[in-house]
């Protein structure tokens, strides 16, 4: 089985992050980045089906140089090999781009069984590029999995709802996207960080999947940012001083704001 | 503030990344429970030996990572400076497979080495006594051989033994002949070893997460193959691991000092008197001067003795320096880490009394600092 597993490389939500000032996007230059940790469930589900049977994990990310990393831990947790769609005009570019530049590849490595994605990013959370990835692909998308199985050709999915628990299957190849609750990812081991460094990756420019840039970037996005700030500090709370009356002042601040 | 490291390879480096993760992820979590339950960190360490964390400086053939002990140290300072007793029992479990490593004889090596290093086990090292601590050539504890030479009988009582009754395997030294030092052996005891029994643990001032016991052979008996080298060799491995164990020991200390200087730093910049941050008051900042001195002078020490020690150069008087500057400087350091915080400082809300109980201990195991100046007093005065 051949499985495709869509990784994003993201800021560190622990560092420091910020956007661009010259056009409002997501700065990915000047902050520690990471595989995106949602994505880490995708992967280790991709390596556990793999394991179990016959099969290969190919790691598939857009983005920049520096997301290469994201490839890189991937293929220390023990994915077989990686693919990397860098092209500077993909810059600033929205869900809808981003899907079709992660179809054409899909399509460009072939014969695919399965293509697994976390359920959002954690640094944009749309959620969106899963489904509109299996329409472009023509294949049925089943999303939120927190339980896969694939037997005969049917992946079998379980995803929770708030009142109902729904079992879907669809026939392969498919697409799943998978929660934080499906399984426990692994971290690398030296084994694992030392076999990376000989294993194969690809980099592949727009022409080399035959997208005409006017396609992508931030251009042809469909959205845009048009101006962010910072949150503003927190201020310092009011100290009420109870002198006989902290009840009542207590109420009157809350009666204020409307709480009481 | 993350301690600035010159890693010497890019998987060196990417070793380091992977600690951070792991400590960040999974022991960050649930060392302060742990600790105030005095629960084993099973779990952190089956994580650790999984991602091949537990037997780094061994070589790869038999299931280490072959890597240097400047690499090794600084993946057990990490560690310490998230969790000191995990990082006692990493570098306490090292120690354990050094004798057979160095002295032990290919088919053994072959024979045991695997399971060892595999991260799966955990091993035990058994040489302190009751009545022989810092005099190890003073040991009781003995082995027989038998008649027909097939096995050995061990009798005798270790003490202060980390993971006792948690290991996979005791690395036991036993008297062969009644010679001093030069009569000790090293075996190999297999946890399940008929006559094998620990008491209870000690009940200690710090480092919960590390349960010593007093390890009992009664008559315990293991075949002659389990002795590591030759008869009277013991007294030489426990010294030249020794040498070895106390880097680790200075590493782990270098990384509880540095737990302790960050957090101090922290509460320094956040905590206002006399209506500005006390980070401001030179007196103080000049005490966090101090504590980085301490650390990064620690930390450049056990370096020094580690990068000898990887170039094959004699480094046991560099070993002792080691552990007696970063094991004064983890007292320090975490005593006026406590300072900083006042009475903070000085409640279980904050992990600095802890540090500072745990940094004690550094001072007293794998030789006393008493001992380590007797070592570099010898060395320095020879000849
Ligand atoms: C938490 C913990 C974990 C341990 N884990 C292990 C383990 O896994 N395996 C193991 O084998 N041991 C272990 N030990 C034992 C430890 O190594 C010994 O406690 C240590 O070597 C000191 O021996 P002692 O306690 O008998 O002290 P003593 O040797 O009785 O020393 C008492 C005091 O006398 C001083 N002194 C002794 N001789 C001299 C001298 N010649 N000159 C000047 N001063 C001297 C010492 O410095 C010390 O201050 C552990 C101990 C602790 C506390």
């Amino acid at each position: 089985m051949n499985i495709v597993v869509c990784v994003k490389y993201v800021p560190d939500a622990q560092a420091e992050r910020t956007f661009n000032a010259s056009d409002n996007t997501t700065d990915r230059e000047n902050v520690d980045g990471l595989l995106s940790e949602l994505d880490e469930y995708a992967v280790e589900e991709a390596l556990k089906l793999a394991e179990a049977g016959e099969g290969e994990v190919t790691v598939l990310t857009v983005g920049p140089d520096s997301a290469a990393d994201a490839i890189k831990k991937a293929l220390q947790m023990g994915a077989d090999k990686g693919v990397h769609v860098n092209d500077a005009a993909i810059h600033g570019s929205d869900a809808v781009a981003t899907s079709l530049v992660l179809a054409e590849a899909i399509k460009k490595i072939g014969s695919v069984d399965l293509v697994i994605t976390g359920m959002a990013s954690t640094d944009g959370t749309m959620g969106v590029v899963p489904a509109m990835l299996a329409e472009r692909l023509g294949l049925p998308a089943v999303t939120y999995a927190s339980e896969l199985t694939v037997d005969g050709g049917v992946a079998t999915i379980r995803r929770d709802g708030d009142a109902s628990t729904q079992t879907i299957t669809a026939t392969l190849p498919a697409l799943v996207s998978v929660t934080d609750q499906i399984n426990e990812p692994r971290y690398p081991s030296f084994k694992g960080i030392m076999a990376a460094k000989k294993k194969p990756v690809d980099t592949w420019s727009l022409a080399d999947l035959g997208v005409d840039a006017s396609q992508v970037g931030l251009d042809a996005a469909w959205t845009r940012v048009e101006s962010f700030a910072a949150r503003p500090p927190r201020s310092q709370g009011q100290i009420v001083t109870d002198e006989g009356d902290g009840g009542q002042k207590l109420a009157a601040f809350l009666s204020e704001r409307k709480f009481v | 503030m993350p301690a600035t490291r010159l890693m010497p390879t890019d998987e060196a480096a990417e070793l380091i990344e992977l600690t951070r993760e792991i400590c960040r992820k999974d022991l960050a979590p649930e060392v302060d429970g742990a600790e105030r339950d005095h629960t084993f960190p099973e779990k952190a360490f089956r994580t650790l030996g999984r991602a091949g964390l537990l037997s780094l400086p061994y070589p790869e053939e038999f299931g280490g990572a072959d890597q240097p002990y400047e690499v090794y140290l600084q993946v057990v300072e990490e560690i310490a400076s998230v969790w000191m007793s995990v990082a006692v029992g990493v570098s306490v479990h090292s120690l354990t497979a050094y004798p057979l490593v160095t002295f032990g004889s290919r088919a053994q090596q072959e024979a045991h080495l695997p399971g060892m290093l595999s991260g799966d086990q955990l091993g035990a090292y058994c040489l302190s006594e009751p009545l022989a601590g810092s005099d190890i050539a003073s040991m009781t504890t003995r082995a027989t051989r038998s008649d027909d030479g097939t096995t050995y009988s061990l009798k005798g009582t270790k003490a202060w033994i980390s993971h006792a009754g948690h290991a996979d395997y005791y690395t036991t030294f036993a008297r062969t002949a009644d010679t001093g030092g030069r009569g000790l052996s090293t075996f190999l005891v297999p946890a399940d070893a008929t006559g094998l029994s620990f008491a209870a643990p000690e009940r200690k001032m710090g480092l919960h997460c590390d349960p010593v016991a007093q390890v009992m052979f009664d008559g315990v008996t293991v075949d002659a193959d389990r002795l590591i080298g030759e008869e009277g060799q013991g007294m030489r491995m426990a010294l030249s691991a020794l040498d070895a164990g106390r880097l680790g020991i200075a590493a782990a200390a270098t990384g509880l000092a540095q737990a302790a200087l960050d957090a101090a730093a922290a509460y320094a910049k956040e905590r206002r008197q006399f209506g500005r941050a006390i980070a401001e008051f030179q007196g103080l900042a000049f005490l966090i001067a101090d504590m980085e001195a301490a650390v990064t002078s620690a930390r450049a020490t056990y370096l020094h003795a580690a990068r000898l020690k990887d170039a094959g150069r004699a480094f046991s008087k560099e070993a002792a320096v080691a552990k007696l500057v970063a094991t004064d400087a983890a007292m320090k350091v975490t005593t006026d880490a406590v300072q900083v915080l006042g009475g903070a400082g000085y409640t279980q809300d904050f992990p600095l009394e802890r540090y500072m109980r745990e940094a004690k201990v550094t001072q007293i195991f794998e030789g006393t600092n008493q001992i380590q100046r007797l070592v570099i007093s010898r060395q320095v005065l020879a000849g």
